[in-house]
């Protein structure tokens, strides 16, 4: 790799914001890193990546943004549970980290401690093909960016080839009743559908959320006040998931959190979850760990696919990543110019081929990639984030869609009813929830 | 009359002197006022308090404070909000998830409390006796204690796993079972669960404690009562159970308050899942503050334990004091 100096990081990361306003056009005319102040420090917090590679890529991009800089960059990586409670903290005693990996609808959340980056962000949108909507959606608050959009970690269904072709299914199951009734056949052979319907903060919205859409389901009508939940749809929805649950799913998952289905699928007990590709890159990563019950290579016999279509069609609650510049940091400019330069073609590029498809890009761009034409197993990931529908839907993501979300409004309303409340009362219960939450 | 006019010509001369040399030297000046005022019990009474209280203050009467304060207001993360009054109050109260979570914590706190009470003092009484290796026993019951409980919590968490539970796979091929149970999957189940895991964990602190105070029981009680014909039980119920009541009451005591606030051990097994089966108050105080970033309506889910413990511990505490005066 050719070693970075401060020129080259800033047409670097000029190159890559394109027109990144005034701040970056002037250092680029004067051909010089901006001049901060000896001893100057950027502290970035971020999550503990499921793909170690990537955090890797990440570790060896620090020393050459502080070198090019001139301020030193480090960076701390704690589990994604924690990020909040660390983030609450730093925002209320007003120190802490300058940039914050940001995930969820947390732009909006924390609206008032968040920079605007709206900068960063538009140069950045425009120079790669555009945010895909709903990041767009997540990160700009009313006319301000309060996080650049960084990467989404796409959720697809991650079956098992041999298992499904076994039972007669050639290819995924297109429509969810499809699904119901080769999960009904992989169930009776021992091998059911897993997912969770308990609390835990990625896999059951991601699944629940999803599957209400398909059936045309939503928490509230366009202008984001009118609770639109209880309807013909959602209670339809409502009614499949406890026959689909019963005749094809682990029923044990009412208590699973984010890494049973993969301990699962990986052990053989389960054909098919959704996930992130986490499955599929842990299978790879140590292949002869994990095998068939025939002996075969597990990851020989993974496939991915998006969910199956449901009355209304296909839809997907992904994972958004971003990353924040907080209001309280002393270094704003400085973070805004590293943000230009991490998400710049050039250093994005890296993380992003080390990811190996778990997380795609938050611009279209990123679908035109080499990267995707490694692997055909991942290649469901590439347009994954097309169909990427947020909280609150058909309202915007804000704090009322989060504040059902971590209160597991939507998961609880399916899991009731599983566990046996009749389908109207389990609805009409989320319904009183949300009305109070959007009141 | 003369002797003391004598005293204020004497004490005028002296205090002329005392004046001088102060004079010429400062320092001992302002520590001659310091040392007058130390010697005012009131004063060094104040002072030597003082570090307590700023203690005091600094780690529980502010937060204390600044709790109440947030759960009157409509604080988010970030933003300090405005008053709201009792709003937050009337929110939760009317909140579904909010009452389940009350009735939870009670539940959770009474159950747990009955089965460490009854198993800590059955260890106890069976380690008064004497034994081989009582002193390795001793120890290693301490060990639930010792270790850390979100570690150990994890253990049981992989012991209740719905789809690798140790426990399933014994209880099966043991012939016991024909189905797995679901641990953590069924409500009731669930909920039962998390209390087994908190009576597992508190049991050896009231065994321990329960322990040093049988120990302070007078052998002597238990021979009389044995030569008078006392079964073991009514030994237990007319000697032992009167004298360990004021160390049972102290204990217990803690243990609710501990266990009513009770967090981890429930955030790690279920999140307070299933369908809010095990959310306790802290839990979802945790959920609505950090989660949602209501910093107000946490504060009030928060404090909403306040009033019901309070009233426990006055009560016991009255108790107490009842026993002791008796």
């Amino acid at each position: 790799m050719d070693r970075m100096n401060r020129r080259k990081f800033m047409k670097v990361s000029g190159s890559a914001a394109a027109v990144a306003g005034v701040g970056i056009e002037g250092i680029l005319a004067a051909r010089r890193a901006p001049a901060y102040a000896q001893g100057t420090k950027l502290h970035l917090l971020r999550w503990n990546d499921f793909v170690p590679a990537a955090d890797e890529v990440l570790a060896k991009q620090m020393p050459e943004a502080s070198k090019a800089l001139g301020a030193e960059v480090t960076l701390e990586r704690i589990n994604a549970n924690d990020l909040q409670a660390r983030i609450t903290a730093a925002i209320s005693s007003g120190s802490g980290p300058d940039i914050i990996h940001v995930l969820k609808n947390w732009p909006h959340l924390y609206e008032k401690s968040l920079a605007d980056v709206s900068d960063v962000a538009e140069a950045l949108g425009k120079a790669q093909g555009g945010f895909y909507p709903a990041m767009t959606d997540l990160c700009k608050v009313g006319s301000a960016w309060r996080a650049v959009p960084h990467a989404i970690v796409g959720g697809q269904i991650a079956y098992r080839k041999s298992l499904f072709e076994e039972v007669g299914a050639k290819e995924f199951p297109k429509t969810w009743q499809q699904y119901r009734e080769v999960g009904k056949k992989l169930k009776a052979k021992g091998y059911p559908i897993g997912q969770t319907a308990g609390h835990t903060f990625g896999d059951a919205p991601v699944f629940w959320y999803s599957f209400m859409w398909a059936f045309g389901g939503k928490e509230v009508e366009k202008d984001g006040k009118t609770v639109a939940l209880n309807s013909k749809e959602t209670l339809e929805s409502v009614k499949f998931a406890v026959g689909f649950w019963k005749e094809a799913c682990d029923e044990g998952g009412l208590a699973w959190d984010d890494s049973n289905n993969n301990r699962a699928f990986l052990s053989g007990t389960i054909s098919a979850t959704i996930n992130g590709a986490s499955i599929y890159v842990e299978s790879l990563r140590n292949k002869e760990k994990y095998k068939t019950e025939k002996g075969a290579l597990m990851h020989t016999d993974i496939l991915h696919a998006p969910n199956p279509a449901g009355p209304a069609g296909v839809f997907h609650l992904h994972a958004p990543f971003s990353h924040a510049v907080m209001g309280y940091s002393k270094n704003q400019k400085l973070a805004k110019d590293f943000l230009r330069w991490l998400h710049g073609k050039e250093q994005f590029e890296q993380w992003f081929v080390a990811q190996k498809g778990f997380s795609v890009g938050s611009t279209t761009d990123w679908e035109k990639h080499k990267m995707w034409e490694i692997d055909p197993v991942m290649l469901p990931y590439r347009t994954a984030a097309r169909a990427f529908r947020l909280y609150g839907y058909a309202g915007p993501p804000g704090r009322a869609a989060s504040e059902a979300e971590s209160k597991y409004i939507i998961t609880d309303m399916y899991a009731k009813a599983i566990q046996g409340m009749k389908p109207e009362d389990s609805v009409q219960w989320a319904e009183s929830e949300l009305k109070k939450i959007y009141a | 009359m003369s002797k003391s006019r004598s005293r204020v010509i004497a004490g005028g001369a002296g205090q002329a002197a005392e004046a001088a040399r102060l004079a010429a030297f400062p320092r001992e000046a302002t520590m001659g006022t310091v040392a007058r005022l130390l010697e005012d019990e009131r004063v060094l009474g104040s002072l030597l308090l003082l570090p307590t209280v700023v203690l005091l203050g600094l780690f529980i009467a502010y937060p204390f404070v600044k709790g109440v304060w947030l759960s009157l207001t409509s604080a988010t993360v970030g933003d300090a909000g405005q008053f709201v009054g009792l709003g937050n109050y009337v929110k939760i109260w009317n909140d579904s998830i909010f009452q389940r979570a009350a009735a939870n914590t009670f539940v959770y706190t009474g159950l747990a409390t009955i089965g460490k009470l009854a198993l800590g003092m059955w260890l106890a009484l069976l380690l008064n006796r004497h034994f081989r290796g009582k002193r390795l026993v001793r120890a290693s019951m301490l060990l639930p204690f010792i270790v850390p409980t979100v570690l150990s919590t994890f253990a049981w968490k992989w012991m209740f796993d719905p789809t690798f539970s140790v426990l399933n796979w014994s209880l099966y091929h043991l012939g016991f079972i024909q189905t797995r149970i679901g641990w953590l999957t069924d409500p009731t189940m669930a909920l039962g669960s998390v209390i087994l895991v908190n009576i597992w964990r508190g049991m050896p602190f009231y065994a321990i404690t329960l322990l040093a105070g049988l120990q302070t029981v007078n052998p002597e009680l238990h021979e009389a009562a044995a030569i008078d014909g006392a079964t073991g039980w009514q030994r237990f119920w007319r000697i032992t159970w009167p004298l360990l009541l004021p160390v049972t009451m102290v204990v217990t005591l803690f243990s609710v308050i501990q266990t009513f606030a009770d967090f981890q051990l429930v955030y790690v097994l279920t999140g307070g899942g299933p369908a809010n089966a095990t959310h306790l108050f802290a839990t979802y105080a945790y959920q609505i503050g950090i989660n949602t970033g209501l910093l107000g309506e946490g504060a009030a889910v928060s404090l909403a334990m306040f009033p019901m413990l309070f009233i426990i511990v006055v009560i016991q505490l009255w108790y107490i004091r009842r026993v002791e005066g008796a």
